[in-house]
């Protein structure tokens, strides 16, 4: 069912790769640059990929609850832009209509509460880059919204074990658990399996450690 | 033991524990307290705590993973006699028998993870369950699989070794996707605690499934 995606392409996810991460200020955050990697290798590699490469990136920059905080928040704007702009720009109607601004809604408070939470913790959060997204029409709107929402799940699922404080992990937990249910939910809009594995990721790290190499930066 | 009047149970629990979408006084203090960052600090109250809540199943992290093998036995043994009872035709019970494969997965590796740790695997819990109709299974599986969600997200912050960590939050998110699903089929919320889960402590979802634990 969903094997295909890998044998018919040469990127698992291509339109992770038209995604497009600005930042006018030119002061590229650390943050969006592992977001870049992290769409980089969910295209290449698909979403089970992004969580092992969160984990080496994060590490490789020193992390800290503060950095994977910023992390997760750039992830979050994207998808709250993304959603924001889909209210009008995915042409959706009845009841993936009230789905999109469900999951606009929930974006946009994991932005508001990863912000507070990195202020409580003593630092500055990151700004806001320029997104640009590559789609047409409901299909198209689709397609991205379940490869970002299978990103996002393998992205804290991936950062979340070097959370250092209790509280941040059991916080990201919550918002994580959030991200399963929109990728489940936008999976039986595609007519896709809502739980393709028993594991997110599943357990060969090692192997998706190798594919991702070229993107730590 | 359990018969169809045993499903009031589950159900006006699930409305207490705020899974279905009520509008109880419940609810309302969970919605309050998903608005802020200092949402989820119920879930971390017995970190750092001498007694682990969950020591009835064993010290520190084998304790935590045999909770979580309880419960995913109890889930397989679900899906299994809700393939049996031929309540299900077509893509449902495909949905039913994927799920039910997946938690039976979920016990092989909770089993492998305790060993590991050099502990002993809890036992099967002998289960049965209420298999009255096809709308009052479906409400029960969704009142498991949010439950479910719920205990793994209350635990998570307790877990000692990032590798039991990041092997429970492979689960963790994959009940969240199964209670999304179900939650859909039932035509109720995907996201009943709004933007962030909620977490369930142990007495709650062991006084849950209690019901269903014959023997």
């Amino acid at each position: 069912m969903n094997s295909k995606i890998t044998s018919q392409e040469q990127l698992a996810n291509p339109e992770l790769a038209a995604v497009g991460v600005e930042d006018d200020s030119q002061d590229l955050s650390r943050s969006e640059v592992i977001l870049k990697g992290a769409l980089a290798a969910g295209a290449v590699y698909g979403a089970l990929s992004v969580g092992p490469y969160v984990r080496k990136a994060l590490a490789a920059t020193g992390g800290g609850d503060v950095a994977i905080l910023n992390f997760a928040l750039t992830l979050e704007y994207l998808e709250a832009k993304f959603y924001e702009e889909a209210k009008t720009r995915a042409k959706a109607k009845g009841e993936l209509k009230s789905l999109v601004s469900l999951l606009a809604s929930d974006e946009q408070q994991h932005v508001e509460a990863l912000t507070a939470t990195i202020k409580k913790l003593g630092g500055k959060p990151v700004a806001e880059p320029k997104f640009d997204f590559a789609y047409s029409g409901t299909s198209g709107f689709l397609k991205l919204a379940q490869t970002f929402e299978d990103t996002g799940v393998s992205a804290y699922n991936g950062a979340a074990p070097m959370i250092k404080s209790k509280e941040v992990l059991a916080a990201a937990g919550g918002i994580v658990q959030v991200e399963a249910r929109h990728a489940a939910a936008i999976r039986l809009q595609n007519k896709e399996e809502p739980a393709p594995e028993a594991f997110d990721p599943p357990l060969q790290e090692k192997q998706v450690l190798k594919a991702v190499e070229p993107f730590l930066a | 033991m359990a018969g169809p009047k045993d499903l009031a149970n589950p159900v006006s629990r699930r409305r207490f524990l705020a899974l279905g979408g009520g509008s109880t006084a419940a609810v309302a203090f969970l919605a309050a307290c998903g608005s802020d960052s200092d949402s989820t600090t119920t879930s971390a109250m017995n970190s750092g705590a001498g007694k682990s809540e969950t020591a009835e199943f064993g010290k520190g992290d084998v304790g935590i993973l045999n909770y979580a093998l309880t419960l995913e036995y109890l889930e397989t043994a679900f899906y299994a006699d809700v393939v049996k009872s031929g309540l299900f035709k077509g893509g449902d019970l495909e949905t039913i028998r994927k799920f039910g494969r997946e938690e039976a997965e979920h016990v092989q590796a909770l089993t492998q993870a305790v060993k590991s740790l050099g502990g002993k695997p809890a036992p099967e819990p002998k289960a049965e369950f209420p298999l009255e109709s096809a709308k009052s299974v479906l409400e029960l599986a969704g009142t498991v699989e949010n439950l479910g969600a719920a205990a793994y997200l209350g635990q998570a912050a307790n877990i000692e070794s990032p590798e039991v960590l990041a092997s429970a939050l492979a689960i963790h998110s994959v009940e969240g996707r199964h209670a999304a699903a179900l939650n859909t089929l039932l035509g109720e919320s995907i996201t009943p605690d709004g933007a962030f889960g909620k977490p369930a402590d142990v007495k709650t979802v062991l006084k849950s499934v209690e019901p269903f634990i014959v023997g």
